[in-house]
Parts: structure tokens; C-alpha cells; sequence
């Protein structure tokens, strides 16, 4: 069997909330030996749960309850079971092929193991508020003594250097720090209305986390080096936001959000069709598709329309022409408006919902969802592969890990520590143990 | 210059628009020699998206294309042409990466397929960006960021119950993309290094969404695991309040601020407001009570309209809140902190003079991210790759021009 592109190459991390697990996901992918360390005496908030242990009535059953983020607080068929931690939704969502062992940090003998697991480790990631690892002593400076060739990364929100550089901020703020929430929104509501958890923050940071850690690791192939990444996660959104901020440095012009618009296309926005809560998007880029728009509708009367002939036309008539355009959509279903019109060349699509997508035609016949069997979770479809690469074929390989699921795997086969060893120190809850042995955050 | 983490790797980039070129451009900023390949006389149809610098609609002045292209070489060529597709093999027999993002259709029935380039080169890294992916019922079909968004990404949660699905602002799925695009290209170089052999990596812009945190992987796992579907949901303070304390966007004296609570910020929040007595207070006893929370509001706001944003946000930061002014761009670039880091950088550019650009995405402490040269202008490099590369004399190269090919 092929081997996979990062086989051999170990990466140790402490990935906490979103951006971390999703960059340490996308290397662990790619095949390398993903050790998460873990605490039983730290639990990381969000990451595997609100609380070590929430009572079964803080466990949401719809993606409404909670302020709206129940599809992130969710369990397990809404069950908490005796291991919360370990049938958290979220940490299934981002955990495959990664292997889980427990050390206390605080102490130095937990220390001690960490360091004698760098020293035969490639890279260390973590993810951690800003004072975390100084606050630990374990700083780039102090594992390049265990480890002269280590790469090191660390992703607060705000970087490792800069006047805010201690502030710790999520992905809300780290959004509206860097202007994407300014350009989101409705254009007829003001921003306190518009507050959808979606933080593209965490998606940018998280991959070009993981291209960094190529690219060091790169450097290290060739020349032996390994060395410091330093990733603010807000320096990693504002190049996706290049077109903004750069009318702003070219013309002082200060963009807003445009809601579902376009500067230059029409008909271009969201279009609610038969069923409930269905829609489609449209996009209409040139006089040459709006013929090919209006062919597919069958021509009604008003697609001849003078006004809608060229391109400043409809962009200037654009409130009539969308309600135009959804009197015909809430006759459809949203996947029958994508068929007719891409019959014609336009680009269009549902707005898919999480339950369509597991039955979307292209999303099954790439096979982007794998079934994964877990210990406390069952069987389920589990979202894939965010890419093909057919001679080192990724897939999901192992479950999500349990909390200290790889512990013996780690000291003793990585380590070589012999068993009285490992119980010694796990007598004293230095290393080893599956659950929290403490209740509450708070 | 200071050497920098992939400056032995080469490119040759056919990708156009946005998707593929950051893919090129993340690696070109740190050090991989990327050769552009552009249609003669026109260029990537990037050129012509706006903004423009000083609004003047120009080949050169496209602000997307100028940020998408730093550290390239531009070439024309007509890869239509029988002596264009022979000049690409000849380029691709000595490259580590192609990245192309046409639909899946265009490289096989222009006879440069996956195939056909690793005949020349077996090492070759063949990346394809699309919309939906190589293979599957969608394959042929057109995408737009918004529709790529409402299919791939989480547009179902986006916006509030009761309005349309709202897209994300700008092209960030484009970009994405692109980022996912780098990591994968990446790692297939990895693997053609270790293995000795190259291959064809299929990236659909549909999945990188889908796969991608925040947070559509994360609410298919809530839906597969227990049937939560999670949708639009109603302004937070009215309907699904939970604590006393904000959570949301607020207005304040010069425009919004982003505010976060834990149950266990409510002196936090006290201190920073300077009210400490509140915590006293009778009626602020519950923190999880709805009914203080509205109380707590008439409090909140008239101290909220007492100061601008800039002043709320080192009062949070004191108190250890999460918490942030809502930027406008403009207040983006004057962000002290990002000046104190040297993130946006000036960038000279023969049409345009000095322009100020986003920075790099990370700093590596050995091989740094680097401007060796600003977006190419349309063929700028022909005669460089043409002569100095690949052999062809002057002559040659009128003779190519005059032909199409270039």
C-alpha cells in the first residue's frame, strides 16, 4: 500500500476550540501521527464540551436551543452518557485520526514526559489562549534545547506579538476586529440584528495553520532547520477579505455589506422556493446568461422587459426584478431550479440544508462521507476528506479518540517507559487516566 | 534576502479568477518560484474585477488580481495552439506543481490532461481547483461564491429565522479554496518527494466547504448524530437569551462593538462598566434570569453610548472580557496592534505606485514571507522564461507573437 504524504512525521498538539483542531485535523489527514495532549485536570472549554459533565438539561435537542448553538453544543443522540467528553458532536467533527494521551502539565514530572515526547516528535502545535504556554515555561525556546530541529507553532487570535498580544478573543470578535462582520449582513437591518455564528476566521486560520507546518516542515527536509511560526488567526482572514480592504487603500472607499448582492451581477441573490425554509442561490453574470436565464424560465413576458436588457439595468431595477424572479422559484423545489437552469449554463444551487446534504447526488458520489465506528459513539456517516489525492488515497482512518485513549500507546510504545513507571506516575495522576476529574469550568 | 521555506519548489500556475491564484500566491510569498500562465492579449479575466486602483478599469489596476499575483512571473500563451501546448510540456517537464482551476472538461479537451503530464514529468504535482470536483453528477456545472457558499458552506445557518440564508461578505469561499488548495498541494509534494512519484489532487470547492470548520463539518456531525438541524435563528436578546450579561453586537457611541459572556464574567463585566456595587444589587442576583437581563440592558446601553468603541474595547481587554470593536476597513488598517506587528505592507507596482496590501498569514521565524515583486504585468517575463529559460531566441519570439501563441 502506498504509504500516506506525512507518514513518519509526529506532530504533538494542544488544539483547543475550532481553528487548531481543524488545521491538526488536516495534517493528521494527511496522514501524520497526531498526538493530542490532554489533561484530566484541564478541561478545554468547547473543545470537548461546555462542562465536564452538564446535566442532561443542558444538553440541547434542536440547533436552536442555547442562543442558537446547539448544533455545536449537540451530544450524541441528545445523550451525555457517563463519558460527555467523548460524545461531543463537535470534537467528532474535527478529532478523526488523531490519538489522545494525558499528561498534567502543571507539574514537573508531567513535564518531564512531555518534553521526552518532543524530543522524539517533528512539530508542536498548539492553540491555547496567549499566556498559556509562558505561563507552562514551555516556550519555543525551552523545547528547542529538547529538540534543536522542532517546529513550533502557535495561532492565539491576536499573534504573539503586539500591544493586544494577551487579549483573548473568539472567533466573534476576531471577525469583527478584521471587518468581516461589518460586511455581513442584511442591507436593510443594522448589525446588531445579523448574528449568525459563522467565524470564516477559524476555517482561514486552521488551513493556513496546517500550510505552515508544510512549508516549515518543507524547509526542514532541505536544510535540517526547524524553527517558530508565529500565526495571528486575524492576519490569516484579512488577505480573504483582499478586495475590501484594498478599495480602502487604492480609493478610501469603505465598502458595506451588500447582503446577497453583487456589485456587478443580476439577478444575484437567495430565492425562496416550494417547501419549508428551502431556497436556491442565483447568480447571473453577463447579458449573454440573462438570455440563457430567460430561455429556461420560458420566456415570460416580463424577462423582455427593456429594463432588464443590459446588465446596469438589472442591477439598477433589482428589487422588482428579484421578486420577479421568486414568483417563479416558489413554484420549484430548489433542486429542480438548480437542473433547469444549469441546463442553461447558470449558476445555480439549493441553499443545502445538513439534512440534504447527506443525500446531495455529488456529495455521495464522491463519497465525501465515510461511516466511522466509535467506542462510546456507534456507527455513523462522518463528514470527509476536503480533497482527492488517488496514489496516497486519505480517508478516515481512526475514530475520533477517546479522552486518553492512546496513553499506554504513547508511553509505553513511543516512550518506552516500562509499567512500573507508568503506574507511578499515574498513582499520582501525572500522566494516564480516560475521564475529567473535575466537575465544573467555572 | 533571507532564504525562504520553499524557494527550490516550481510552479506553473494555469489557475485564474481567485480560488487557484491564492493557492499560487501563499506559495509564491514564501518562496516557490510560480510561473503564470496567461491568455495572450487578455490575461486572467481577474484583471478585470474591480475594485480598481483610482477606479480606472485597467489591466493592471485590478485590486483582487494585484493581491492575488505577488512573487509571479507572468508569461502569455496560447495553449489552444499545437506550439503553445508543446511550450506548457516543456515547462511542465521541469516543475514540481501545476495548479490549474478551469472546469474539469477544459484541460482534458485541450490534450493536457493528468495523463498526458505525467508521461512528461512523473514527479509532476498536478493540483485541480474546481467547483465541484473532477467527477460526480455536478461536474460540468457553473458556480458562482454565492452558490458555492449556499451548497458547500453553512448559508443554511447564515442570516436570521424567518429571512433568507445570507452569504458571507466578499469571496471568502474563493480563498478558502485556495488555502485548502495550498495544504493539499502541499502535502502531494511531500509525498511525490518521499515516493517518487506525482499525482493528480482533485479539490472541490464544494467539499473544502463542507469539510471545513466553522462551521458546516461541525453541524453535519450535530445533524448525523442526533438529527439536529440547525438553522437561522432569531436576534439573540430577543428570543434565546441566556445570562444577563451581553452576548452579540451592540451599538455604542461610534458605531458597534462584539461582546462574548461566560457565567462567570459578570464581575468582570462590572468592573470594567466601573460599577461595582451592581454586583450587590437585588435585582442582579440571577445571572441566568431573563427578566434581570432586561433590566441589566437599560444600563448597559446608556453606558455603551458614553463611549466609542475603540475606548469599550481596552476597557474589556482590562477586564479580561471577550470582547471587540465591529471594524470598518478603514478602522482595520488603523489598528495599532497590527501596526505595532508590521502586518500590512506597501507594495510597488510600475502602474500604481506604492499601495498598501494585507500582510503575511504567519510569520516563520527562519524563512520569512517575502515581496520579491509585485503582481506581473501581463507578459511581463516572456522573454525571461522564453530566452533565458527554455532557449528560444529573440527571433523566435516575434515569430510566436506574430503567430498567437504568445
Amino acid at each position: 500500500m502506498a504509504k500516506l504524504p506525512l507518514e513518519g512525521v509526529r506532530i504533538v498538539a494542544i488544539p483547543v476550540v475550532f481553528a487548531g483542531p481543524f488545521g491538526t485535523m488536516l495534517l493528521a489527514d494527511l496522514g501524520a501521527e497526531l498526538i493530542l495532549v490532554e489533561s484530566v485536570h484541564h478541561f478545554p472549554p468547547i473543545t470537548r464540551g461546555y462542562m465536564p459533565r452538564p446535566p442532561q438539561g443542558l444538553v440541547p435537542t434542536t440547533g436552536a436551543t442555547f442562543g442558537g448553538t446547539g448544533g455545536i453544543q449537540t451530544y450524541f443522540d441528545h445523550w451525555a452518557g457517563d463519558r460527555p467528553w467523548d460524545r461531543f458532536a463537535m470534537f467528532h467533527a474535527l478529532g478523526r485520526n488523531k490519538i489522545s494521551c494525558c499528561m498534567d502539565l502543571t507539574r514537573p514530572e508531567g513535564q518531564d514526559v512531555f518534553k521526552r515526547l518532543i524530543n522524539v516528535s517533528d512539530v508542536f502545535f498548539e492553540s491555547n489562549a496567549p499566556a498559556t504556554m509562558e505561563k507552562l515555561g514551555l516556550t519555543y525556546d525551552t523545547l528547542k534545547e529538547v529538540k534543536e530541529d522542532l517546529i513550533y507553532l502557535r495561532m492565539p487570535g491576536l499573534g504573539c506579538t503586539g500591544p493586544h498580544k494577551y487579549c483573548s478573543l473568539f472567533g466573534a470578535q476576531l471577525q469583527a476586529l478584521a471587518g468581516h462582520t461589518w460586511l455581513t449582513g442584511y442591507t436593510d437591518l443594522d448589525l446588531t440584528t445579523t448574528q449568525s455564528l459563522l467565524f470564516h476566521c477559524d476555517a482561514s486560520s486552521g488551513a493556513t495553520a496546517a500550510f505552515a507546518i508544510l512549508c516549515a516542515l518543507h524547509y526542514r527536509k532541505r536544510t535540517g532547520k526547524g524553527q517558530f511560526i508565529d500565526l495571528a488567526q486575524i492576519e490569516t482572514v484579512v488577505p480573504h477579505l483582499a478586495d475590501a480592504v484594498m478599495d480602502y487603500t487604492m480609493n478610501g472607499r469603505i465598502q458595506t455589506a451588500m447582503g446577497n448582492r453583487h456589485p456587478y451581477m443580476a439577478p444575484h441573490g437567495v430565492y425562496r422556493c416550494r417547501g419549508d425554509d428551502d431556497w436556491v442561490a442565483i447568480a447571473v453574470s453577463s447579458d449573454e446568461e440573462w438570455e440563457g436565464f430567460c430561455r429556461a424560465l420560458g420566456n415570460p413576458d416580463w424577462c423582455s422587459e427593456e429594463r432588464f436588457s443590459t446588465a446596469l439595468g438589472r442591477l439598477e431595477n433589482q428589487d422588482e426584478l428579484d421578486k420577479l424572479v421568486e414568483e417563479w422559484t416558489c413554484h420549484h423545489d430548489n433542486y429542480e431550479v438548480m437542473h433547469i437552469l444549469q441546463k442553461e449554463g447558470i449558476a445555480a444551487g439549493p441553499v443545502i440544508s445538513q439534512r440534504d446534504a447527506f443525500r446531495d447526488a455529488q456529495l455521495v458520489s464522491r463519497g465525501f462521507f465515510e461511516a466511522v465506528s466509535h467506542r462510546e459513539a456507534g456507527t455513523h456517516l462522518y463528514p470527509g476528506m476536503l480533497w482527492k489525492m488517488p496514489k496516497t488515497p486519505l480517508s478516515i482512518r481512526k475514530p475520533p479518540p477517546c479522552l486518553g485513549e492512546h496513553n499506554d500507546y504513547v508511553f509505553k510504545d513511543i516512550l518506552g517507559m516500562s509499567d512500573e513507571e507508568v503506574a507511578e506516575l499515574e498513582k499520582e495522576n501525572i500522566i494516564g487516566g480516560d475521564e475529567y476529574l473535575i466537575e465544573s469550568i467555572f | 534576502m533571507p532564504e525562504q521555506a520553499l524557494s527550490d519548489v516550481k510552479v506553473i500556475d494555469l489557475s485564474w479568477y481567485m480560488a487557484g491564484p491564492y493557492c499560487t500566491k501563499l506559495l509564491a510569498d514564501y518562496g516557490a518560484n510560480v510561473i503564470k500562465i496567461e491568455k495572450p492579449g487578455e490575461g486572467d479575466p481577474a484583471r478585470r474585477i474591480g475594485p480598481f486602483f483610482k477606479d480606472d478599469p485597467h489591466l493592471e489596476k485590478s485590486g483582487p488580481f494585484l493581491h492575488l499575483n505577488t512573487n509571479k512571473k507572468s508569461i502569455t500563451l496560447n495553449l489552444k495552439s499545437e506550439k503553445g501546448k508543446k511550450i506548457l510540456k516543456e515547462l511542465v517537464k521541469d516543475a514540481d506543481i501545476l495548479v490549474e482551476s478551469f472546469r474539469p472538461r477544459v484541460m482534458p479537451g485541450l490534450g493536457l490532461d493528468y495523463e498526458t503530464m505525467e508521461k512528461i514529468n512523473p514527479k509532476l504535482v498536478m493540483v485541480s481547483i474546481s467547483s465541484f470536483g473532477q467527477t460526480g453528477p455536478y461536474r460540468d456545472f457553473k458556480a458562482a461564491e454565492i452558490v458555492e457558499y449556499a451548497m458547500g458552506g453553512e448559508m443554511y445557518s447564515t442570516g436570521i429565522a424567518g429571512r433568507e440564508p445570507l452569504k458571507l461578505g466578499g469571496n471568502v469561499v474563493q480563498y478558502q479554496a485556495g488555502t485548502v488548495g495550498a495544504v493539499a498541494a502541499m502535502g502531494a509534494l511531500y509525498a511525490a518527494e518521499l515516493q517518487e512519484a506525482g499525482q493528480h489532487v482533485d479539490i472541490s470547492i464544494m467539499e473544502t466547504q463542507a469539510g471545513s470548520a466553522d462551521r458546516r463539518i461541525i453541524y453535519l456531525m450535530g445533524y448525523i448524530c442526533a438529527g439536529v438541524l440547525t438553522t437561522r435563528w432569531p436576534p439573540p436578546r430577543e428570543a434565546v437569551r441566556m445570562l444577563i450579561m451581553p452576548q452579540g453586537v451592540y451599538p455604542c457611541k461610534n458605531g458597534f462593538i462584539n461582546t462574548l459572556s461566560l457565567p462567570q464574567w459578570w464581575p468582570r463585566y462590572l468592573q470594567a462598566m466601573e460599577m461595582p456595587e451592581l454586583l450587590e444589587d437585588p435585582r442582579f442576583q440571577n445571572i441566568f434570569s431573563m427578566e434581570a437581563g432586561m433590566e441589566f440592558d437599560a444600563i448597559w446601553y446608556s453606558w455603551l453610548a458614553d463611549h466609542n468603541k475603540e475606548e469599550l474595547f481596552e476597557k474589556f481587554i482590562n477586564a479580561k472580557i471577550a470582547s471587540a470593536p465591529v471594524n470598518s476597513p478603514e478602522d482595520l488598517l488603523k489598528n495599532p496592534h497590527l501596526k505595532e506587528r508590521e502586518y500590512f505592507t506597501e507594495i510597488d507596482h510600475p502602474e500604481t505606485g506604492k499601495v498598501t496590501y494585507p500582510g503575511a498569514p504567519f510569520k516563520m521565524s527562519d524563512t520569512p514571507w517575502q515581496i520579491r515583486s509585485p503582481a506581473p504585468l501581463l507578459g511581463q517575463h516572456n522573454e525571461e522564461i522564453y530566452c533565458n529559460i527554455l532557449g528560444y531566441t529573440r527571433d523566435d519570439l516575434v515569430k510566436l507573437r506574430e503567430s498567437g501563441v504568445i
